[in-house]
């Protein structure tokens, strides 16, 4: 019965930003009875990690440090399912691009920063890009899940960026697989002293909306989401599905490749084996509690931000671990990933009446 | 007495009232037509006998009792069964296997197949439904599934039988077998209720119609000696309906679309043999055909979609060349065969449909960047100039009924005046009054000079708008005759054999 307009949204629990909203809450909730059950008070625990994330200067800017790397790669997950495509492949991508980044900003070139730090974020970029490329073309030619190759690329990444970073590219007489630090001249200008926030994030916002205008203004974009949407109603329409493919991929591993440069060319200014890990996976949470929309993840990525800062704070002042942000992410995730949960509360309520 | 009594029947949704304060009444051992639009309400007051569908007011008697079925089995077990338009069948399951499936008691451990065959072929002998039980359902044609569904019905010891548009997928010739099969059950003393919004088969079988309209009972229980189908157009429309009246082509032009030795392999076999033709300006060429026949590959030849084994098309003299993006610059459009898979984005607004394929012309964007200030505009007119009942243009196509996504489909394929059109069934699944409309600017856009070529299932339909009917058997055009040369009866019957030599016999 088409007229019947079913798919409107008719409920207030129909409303992603809604959705996400109560999943968040679902997710704390629950999040705060394990608390409970394990001993601890879940009102000042909640209330320790607000304090630690948003209540103090010194705490706000950590969020917004936490949130940096975190809004890359909630991007270019939520940007790579606007076309259909999965790309879970953000922590490799992550690792080269902060890999390449602190190659690239160690040369002594003898370059003015003004070229010597885009060079390095390009570098970065190309290098995350350019590995997200080579699972789309693995999908393009032979048809192959980019949902598998990206999720297996990673451990040749990460493996590849260690082992680097502990033989050929490790800095000489360090004790630590790491690189050496990066030149000033490609060192991310800090936009509070010494307190590790950096350009990065205004890069990220900025580029949030731009991929918003791009999806959204563009023919190309245009193509993407309708890719996304039916690829089947594009392919008749001309749309050369394996270009929108490609270009996806490409896009996509840069923005996670940013990831890794916003922490190389900050802080202690050098790739650091392992310093990075779990940021991209940390990406689809931060996506799907966007519901994908590229100007929410600035929005989810904050709340990310805060929840990681928070619970570091937590963990100093109540012993408890910091796994208990990665724990509330995944109920996030959970929730979020469920929406035949909420569809499900929807038709009890009718039943009921 | 009354085998079915629904009284001051309600079900609103969100949106819209489906079932309007209806009061419908069904003879014991008659054939009763409830007629109606696509979106009309009938389904939905069948469902909610049915017990699929809860009422939010109103009362339902089955022979005389008062009864509130929760689900579909509660109707089951009260003698009512309801054959869907969409078959549910296990194509890898023989007739017999289907039939008692769900059905077996018991019988779990050590299930009697011999007894089940023996009583569904006794089932099959007393209707007279000409099957074999133990066929696999997925060898079956479409009509002989549909016999399997209604068998499963009457094996279930059902008094009343609902069949929900069973007659949109048959051929003229499964039709008139259907209904001598309704009216051996009629004979039997099983009530039936058809749902349709076929006029003609409303006329020819029923004994009692009831027509519905917006989710309203317009006449309910009229003897069907009384109506005439204009008559009923009229109530089930609301308004002066000219359904039957046609017009041929006048200004027949030179050669647009020329199409020669056409071959598609799919699977070792050639399911487009060796077709060529020629359309002319001003001209509709029909193809009827039973689905299945190679329509389906031929459409996706002649727009670029797939590579045949051997093709030659011009449009205007021109060679076409490239994927669907060279057919469709070189002057081909597409209203596609599934609208909903191929023909639009239902998650995506109806602006955003309105340009899909045509989003790179100049018109709707430079450089890359997006017109939205013109394709605004342009689907703000698309929807005034074919009347899509849509709030706005910003609206996602989902919400919109089948006719309306249709309407959005047609919209744009001719506003960019191709020069060739592949029309594939353009009114499947829309209402009369849609169906109407879009006949009507096929007409037009052929008086106006384009070269058609229409592909429906929908034989009426052929018939009605063919400037040059052709019919497709196995792959072949087994036929092409001038307009009315053939009867229906013959053209069915190519439809099914690939020669019409057995009726000349006749």
């Amino acid at each position: 019965m088409n007229r019947l307009k079913q798919l409107k949204p008719n409920d207030i629990l129909s409303s992603t930003a809604v959705k996400s909203v109560i999943s968040l809450l679902i997710a704390l909730l629950i999040g705060g009875v394990i608390l409970g059950v394990s001993g601890y008070n879940p009102l000042s625990c909640y209330g320790a990690i607000v304090k630690g994330s948003l209540l103090s200067p010194s705490a706000l800017i950590n969020t917004l440090v936490q949130m940096t790397p975190l809004m890359f790669t909630g991007l270019a997950f939520a940007f790579s399912s606007k076309s259909g495509l999965i790309n879970l492949g953000m922590e490799g991508q992550m690792f080269l691009g902060g890999l390449a980044a602190a190659v690239v900003g160690g040369l002594d070139l003898g370059l003015p920063m003004i070229i010597h730090l885009p060079l390095t974020i390009l570098s970065g970029m190309l290098a995350g890009g350019l590995y997200g490329l080579l699972a789309g073309l693995l999908k393009a030619k032979f048809g192959a899940s980019e949902f598998i190759v990206t999720l297996m690329l990673n451990y040749v990444a990460t493996f590849l960026c260690s082992y680097l970073a502990n033989g050929p590219l490790r800095e000489e007489g360090s004790l630590m697989a790491q690189t050496k630090t990066v030149l000033p001249s490609a060192q991310l200008p800090e936009l509070v002293g010494g307190k590790n926030l950096t350009i990065a994030l205004i890069l990220g916002i900025l580029l949030c909306v731009g991929i918003h205008l791009f999806l959204n203004k563009m023919a190309l974009g245009y193509e993407i989401r309708a890719v996304g949407r039916n690829q089947i109603a594009s392919e008749t329409a001309g749309i050369n599905i394996n270009k929108v493919t490609l270009t996806t991929m490409f896009v996509s591993g840069a923005v996670a490749g940013l990831a890794g440069v916003s922490m190389s060319l900050s802080g202690n200014n050098r790739f650091v084996d392992g310093a990075t890990a779990g940021y991209g996976f940390n990406g689809v949470a931060i996506a799907s509690l966007a519901s994908h929309n590229p100007l929410a993840v600035i929005l989810s990525s904050f709340v990310f931000g805060a929840l990681r800062t928070g619970s570091l704070a937590l963990s100093m002042t109540q012993r408890i671990q910091p796994e208990f942000a990665d724990m509330i992410q995944a109920l996030v995730i959970l929730f979020v990933a469920m929406p035949a949960l909420l569809t499900g509360l929807k038709i009890r309520k009718r039943r009921a009446k | 007495m009354n085998s079915v009594e629904m009284k001051h029947i309600i079900k609103r949704y969100p949106l819209v009232t489906a079932v309007d304060d209806v009061d419908f009444c069904v003879e014991s051992g008659e054939i009763h037509c409830l007629l109606g639009e696509n979106g009309a309400g009938k389904t939905t007051l069948m469902k909610i006998l049915y017990g699929m569908t809860m009422p939010d007011g109103g009362s339902i008697l089955v022979n005389g009792q008062e009864t509130d079925f929760r689900n579909p089995n509660d109707a089951i077990h009260s003698g009512l069964s309801m054959v869907h338009q969409h078959f549910q069948l296990v194509p890898v399951l023989s007739v017999a296997e289907n039939v008692v499936v769900g059905q077996e008691g018991q019988a779990f451990f050590h299930f009697n197949k011999k007894k089940a065959v023996q009583e569904v072929q006794q089932l099959i002998e007393r209707y007279g439904f000409h099957i074999d039980a133990t066929k696999k359902v997925g060898e079956l044609s479409v009509g002989e599934q549909q016999r399997v569904e209604i068998i499963k019905a009457l094996y279930r010891k059902a008094k009343i039988l609902i069949l929900d548009e069973p007659t949109a997928v048959l051929t003229p010739q499964e039709v008139e077998e259907l209904f001598v099969v309704m009216r051996e059950m009629r004979s039997m003393g099983i009530t039936i209720i058809i749902i349709t919004h076929k006029l003609k088969e409303a006329v020819e079988i029923s004994d009692h119609v009831s027509v519905m309209r917006d989710g309203k009972m317009i006449q309910s229980g009229i003897p069907t000696a009384q109506c005439t189908v204009e008559s009923l157009a009229n109530m089930m429309v609301g308004r002066q309906m000219s359904l039957s009246s046609t017009r041929r082509t006048k200004n027949k032009g030179d050669v647009v679309a020329e199409l020669k030795n056409l071959t598609v392999v799919k699977k070792g076999k050639k399911v487009v043999d060796n077709v060529s033709f020629s359309i002319h300006a001003g001209e509709i060429f029909g193809i009827a055909g039973v689905e299945g026949n190679g329509q389906t590959e031929l459409i996706e030849a002649l727009t670029g979609l797939i590579r045949p084994e051997s093709m030659s098309l011009k449009v205007d003299g021109k060679q076409l060349h490239g994927g669907a993006n060279g057919f469709l610059r070189g002057g081909v459009g597409h209203v596609p065969e599934n609208r909903n898979t191929r023909g639009l984005i239902s998650q995506m607004t109806v602006a955003e449909n309105m340009i899909l394929g045509y989003h790179r012309t100049e018109r709707f964007s430079k450089k890359g960047i997006l017109n939205l200030g013109e394709i605004h505009a342009f689907a703000k007119q698309g929807i005034a100039d074919y009347a899509i009942k849509v709030p706005n243009e910003n609206e996602l196509v989902s919400s919109l009924s089948g006719g309306n996504q249709q309407k959005v489909v047609i919209s744009r394929v001719f506003s960019e005046n191709p020069r060739f059109i592949v029309v594939a069934q353009p009114t499947r699944g829309v209402d009369v009054g849609a169906m109407e409309y879009i006949h009507d600017v096929l007409l037009n856009l052929r008086d106006a000079g384009a070269a058609i070529l229409l592909i429906s299932a929908d034989l009426d339909e052929v018939i009605r708008l063919s400037d040059t009917l052709s019919v497709i058997y196995e792959g072949k055009l087994v036929s092409t005759t001038p307009a009315d040369t053939l009867t229906e009866l013959q053209i069915g019957q190519l439809m099914l054999t690939g020669s019409n030599e057995e009726v000349e016999e006749r």
